[in-house]
């Protein structure tokens, strides 16, 4: 499955970043990568973005987005 | 001989602060040459010898964005002394990335481990010696907020620069991926300094395009390089700089875990977590937001704010006006010198300058919201309705400030990373009705609607109506087409305003807003004086016979296909450009009416012969829309960093603002007239 079918509440393993390009790169760099652990917090009001936690953090990504991460729930 | 610290780190990791502390009022804010990034500079208060360079807060040093690029290359060509790596301790994975990549250029780095106060009242601990030791690098536990640290900070920064020394060891990958690195590395030596050698394999590696391009080696030796790679990729089944985030992280997390112990098990929610839950609620969060910004604007333009107006008028006017003009009478002042400073000067900047308290109200209770971590929950809530136009949530928050003054609003859209998209905001920005619009409309709506009340309203929807519609456009137009720019923002912890750093923002964003009021205000309204009160022979006249009164009758007629085709509206106009405020007291003086405001009835009565209520909504919608005041001008010059991005802006204000009234009277002509 991808991120962007993850529900609130779940916490998935990350699998695969795929993909290329800026949008990415700032994925990975902000600590999305093989094998870590993210939990997915809320959805914003309007529907989108995502609030996820990821190596302790909060951070926000768009759904759109979040479908290009392949991960695996726990 | 000066020495060259540069500060760099995470956004939110308290980097600013440190810097304010370190450098106080020696700081220095421009540009970096050409580009639309912020560039902060200043001197060590308890030694000046050495500069402190702020670097734009970066996550990593990817060749993506405006901020990274010119982080790194003014690293790479730049070679400071020292960096000094500001790491948020609460967030030690992911600082620590940017870490291992400065350390990569081969300056040697001093890590201030920040926000570890936090961390002790929280209940977990960092073994800083032991983290120290694996990267190889000195650490200094601050804490900016308390001071503590800082002084020790200072004493290790000099000190190294001075024994030239200072950390760390580069980040060793597992060995597929070193392998093919030192072979790159071996390619290229000699074609580049020693110690950056291995920063520039890794980012051949990863196929880094401005590195490819600001290199020069052999096609044959890329050639080499470019197969290198992809047997690496082949091999690994990975992107190459995916492999290295990969590596990197990989590398991390064995080293924190190492020192870091938590006390908090994953899983239980945090105080910011817990507030979160109601600030960003499904159901709470937009009304939680209204209520906020209902009661900041409550405070600062209406309650409090609206003390100060009566009182500066009074200072200006009365007390300043008065006593200059009695000095110049009292030298023999001529009557037209008089009247330029007096009644041109004074009384324009002073106009002008009635807006500062609530400004600064207004400035300081949004850098608070900034400060506590709410502006971050605000693009989060918002980003929804700005991606269908190609922006991003971000932009919400300088609109919003612009409902108060468009000044500070095009200045706010700074926090916004892409370039495209932060021009693009800084455009549609003055289309939302600002503070100094709602006298002109107060008086059209007194004279023409006066039983309508939504007619005020329409005006921020119309506003709103027009950011959205033009952000669609322009995003079809070459300028701004392409690949939307990637949201993928933090949101930090709440904490605690830091009173000292909101209140330096405050005043940064007051004093550009004054200092703009000051120069080119008081300029434009010398300028605007003389020409409405001196005809072309030169002498002293009443306004219709002025300057000002044939210019007017000379672009009259382009506002004839509007409505509204007199000189006196034409006039009106064009005192608008300097300040929106302005319109009505032109419209006063022009009617011969003298100093009057919008709520005067002589006024409401005589402004009735050169609008009619068609005219006076086209009107109304022409200054909504129309070029905004020269201040925000002024700040539309500095953030675009290009005159003829300035340029741009204006025609196309303007030209949305012409044919918006255009439509508006002569379609509303044949329906209601």
């Amino acid at each position: 499955m991808t991120l962007g079918e993850a529900r609130p509440g779940d916490t998935v393993v990350v699998r695969k970043v795929q993909g290329a390009g800026p949008t990415m790169r700032r994925i990975m760099d902000m600590g999305i990568t093989k094998g870590c652990q993210i939990s997915v917090r809320k959805i914003a009001p309007l529907g989108d973005p995502l609030e996820v936690t990821v190596r302790g953090y909060e951070l926000s990504l768009r759904k759109a987005d979040a479908t290009m991460i392949a991960v695996e729930k726990l | 001989m000066a020495h060259t610290i540069a500060l760099a780190g995470n956004p939110n990791s308290g980097k600013t602060s440190l810097f304010n502390e370190l450098t106080g009022s020696t700081q220095y804010v421009g540009n970096w040459p050409g580009v639309t990034v912020e560039k902060k500079e200043g001197y060590i208060r308890s030694d000046k010898r050495y500069m402190v360079v702020d670097l734009p807060g970066i996550y990593s040093l990817s060749p993506y964005t405006l901020e990274e690029v010119v982080t790194r290359d003014y690293l790479i060509d730049g070679k400071p002394d020292l960096i000094i790596n500001v790491v948020d301790a609460t967030n030690l994975e992911r600082n620590l990335y940017l870490t291992t990549q400065l350390i990569e250029t081969g300056i040697p780095v001093l890590i201030a481990l920040n926000m570890i106060d936090i961390i002790h009242k929280n209940g977990d601990h960092i073994d800083t010696k032991k983290l120290s030791g694996m990267l190889d690098c000195p650490i200094v536990e601050t804490s900016a907020v308390s001071r503590a640290g800082l002084k020790e900070l200072v004493k290790t920064a000099t000190h190294l620069i001075e024994v030239a020394e200072g950390g760390g060891k580069p980040a060793k990958f597992s060995a597929p991926v070193e392998k093919p690195v030192s072979s790159i590395m071996h390619l290229i030596e000699g074609a580049v300094p020693p110690e950056t050698l291995r920063w520039y394999a890794i980012k051949l590696y990863e196929r880094d395009e401005k590195v490819m391009q600001r290199l020069t080696i052999s096609a044959e030796i890329r050639h080499q390089i470019a197969s290198i790679v992809e047997e690496s990729e082949t091999e690994l089944d990975d992107s190459a700089e995916s492999i290295i985030t990969n590596e990197r992280y990989e590398y991390l997390t064995d080293v924190t875990t190492q020192c870091h112990q938590r006390k908090r098990k994953s899983g239980t929610l945090s105080t910011s977590d817990r507030i979160d839950r109601i600030v960003t609620n499904r159901f709470l969060a937009l009304p939680i937001f209204f209520l906020i910004m209902w009661g900041v604007y409550f405070v600062s333009i209406q309650s409090i704010g609206d003390l100060f107006i009566g009182w500066i008028e009074w200072l200006f006017t009365d007390i300043i006006g008065a006593g200059i003009g009695s000095l110049l009478a009292a030298v023999g002042t001529s009557e037209w010198l008089m009247g330029l400073v007096v009644d041109g000067i004074i009384a324009g900047v002073g106009s002008v300058l009635t807006f500062v308290p609530q400004m600064m109200i207004l400035f300081f209770f949004l850098s608070l919201m900034e400060d506590v971590g709410y502006m971050a929950r605000v693009a989060f809530i918002m980003d929804r309705i700005f991606r269908k136009f190609g922006l991003s949530g971000k932009s919400f928050i300088p609109m919003l400030i612009g409902t108060g003054c468009s000044v500070p609003a095009i200045m706010a859209s700074r926090t916004i990373e892409n370039q495209r998209d932060r021009r693009m905001t800084v455009m549609l920005t003055p289309f939302i009705p600002c503070g100094a619009k709602l006298p002109v409309f107060a008086l059209l709506v007194g004279a023409f609607f006066p039983n309508s009340a939504w007619i005020a309203s329409s005006m921020y929807l119309l506003g709103i109506l027009a950011v959205i519609v033009s952000g669609i456009v322009l995003k079809k137009t070459r300028a701004f087409a392409g690949e939307p720019a990637p949201f993928v923002m933090e949101l930090p912890a709440y904490h605690m305003p830091r009173l000292k750093g909101v209140a330096i923002h405050m005043w940064e964003r007051g004093k550009q807003f004054i200092k703009k009021a000051g120069t080119i205000i008081a300029v434009a309204s010398a300028g605007i004086w003389i020409l409405q009160s001196t005809s072309w022979s030169l002498q002293m006249v009443e306004t219709q016979e002025s300057i000002l009164a044939s210019l007017g009758r000379l672009i009259a007629p382009l506002f004839a296909p509007l409505g509204f085709g007199s000189w006196e509206v034409a006039v009106a106009t064009i005192t608008g450009l300097l300040a929106k405020e302005t319109i009505v007291a032109t419209f006063g003086i022009v009617l011969g009416l003298g100093n009057v405001a919008e709520g005067d009835p002589t006024l409401l009565a005589s402004i009735g012969s050169y609008f009619n209520s068609v005219s006076a909504y086209a009107f109304m919608i022409f200054t909504l829309f129309a070029a905004p005041c020269a201040a925000a001008i002024g700040a539309t010059r500095r953030e675009m960093q290009s005159a003829r991005w300035t340029w741009a802006a204006i025609l196309f204000q303007s030209g949305v603002a012409y044919i918006a009234a255009l439509a508006v009277y002569q379609i509303g002509s044949l329906l209601f007239l």
